[in-house]
């Protein structure tokens, strides 16, 4: 009986090997991997943003049979630039046709944190030159401190 | 006495001009073209922008010009367009009518899948030639913004009518016939 279930054991695993070797060559790609790295073309979002439009779910679809078929996640990539072009591509520097645009996606930011740390840096040194503890007023003298003391002497305080 | 604007001043300003100035260009890029309606409520039809596409079968190209002299309804559709699926068996109806007076309707399948829009042709058995705009971009000539959206083109290649959405039968009547019947 024990001999008959390590037989079987070992049949199964000498089945299972080719699935696991197969399993092996296929490359880790998911569709999470991708998704927020490519565009739904038609809604002009990232496609992982877009989650009810039709457009996407047959890209979604379609990312998933290749994924099946074991392709990589650049050969997905380079499949859908073959489907949809270039604009497919959701990081900039992907499309490689647009270099100036491409370029002010990082410029844009670094000009407003620049401008930002500028602003700070600027009125953090005015604060600092700003005199500090203000001197109280003087006390009045002469014929307005006589004034004030007949004023002060009418409420009765 | 006015104050001068410091230098960071002047600075911030003028970086802020840019940045504003850039938003609006995106803003006004991606104002959809209008000008086919604007022709036609002006009584001009505009010209046909010039198409040339791959076939959806894969095979070659096909333009716009290689139907000069014919009426052609260019329908823009794809596979995952449920009106699409709708108009579809109307738009081959009309094409079966058209085609020995000198008409045919020119299917322009746009960011679609090519093996689903296969399936689609397939599956709705529709002979009428159709070609392929992967990446949309050819269509923004004609300010697709929906689809399905159908132009009528004359025999001169001028754009006479535009539906944005699904044409009905009323629609191919009234805008389609009457340019059949003016002979080729």
């Amino acid at each position: 009986m024990r001999r008959a279930l390590a037989a079987l054991v070992a049949a199964a695993a000498l089945l299972a090997l080719p699935a696991a070797a197969v399993a092996a060559d296929c490359p880790r790609t998911t569709l999470g991997d991708i998704e927020d790295e490519v565009m739904c073309p038609v809604c002009g979002t990232p496609l992982e943003l877009a989650t009810e439009a039709p457009q996407a779910q047959r890209e979604r679809d379609y990312i998933q049979r290749m994924i099946a078929d074991c392709r990589s996640k650049d050969e997905i990539k380079a499949a859908l630039v073959a489907q949809f072009g270039d604009s497919v591509l959701a990081l900039p520097g992907d499309e490689g046709d647009d270099d100036v645009w491409d370029a002010l996606v990082y410029v844009i930011p670094g000009v407003i944190i620049a401008l930002a740390a500028v602003g700070i840096l600027f009125a953090a040194t005015r604060w600092r030159r700003r005199p500090r503890g203000a001197s109280p007023r003087p006390a009045p003298e002469g014929p307005a401190a006589a004034e004030l003391d007949a004023d002060i002497d009418r409420y009765d305080l | 006495m006015r104050r001068a604007l410091s230098p960071i001043s002047i600075g911030v300003v003028l970086v802020l001009a840019a940045l504003i100035a850039l938003l609006a260009y995106g803003l006004s890029s991606n104002e959809p073209d209008r000008s086919v309606e604007q022709s036609l409520s002006r009584g001009e039809p505009k010209e046909a922008p010039g198409l040339e596409l791959p076939r959806l079968s894969g095979t070659g190209t096909g333009s716009l010009a290689d139907y000069r002299g014919k009426v052609v309804v260019l329908n823009v559709w794809a596979s995952w367009c449920k009106p699409c699926r709708d108009e579809s068996p109307l738009l081959q109806r009309w094409h079966d009518r058209m085609t020995s007076r000198g008409g045919t309707v020119l299917g322009v399948d746009v960011l679609d899948v090519d093996s689903d829009a296969r399936d689609f042709v397939r599956e709705f058995k529709l002979t009428y030639p159709q070609l392929r705009d992967g990446d949309g971009r050819v269509l923004e000539d004609y300010g697709v913004i929906q689809y399905p959206e159908t132009f009528v083109i004359d025999r001169g290649g001028r754009i006479v009518a535009v539906q944005r959405g699904p044409v009905d039968d009323n629609f191919m009547r009234e805008r389609v016939a009457p340019l059949l019947r003016e002979g080729a």
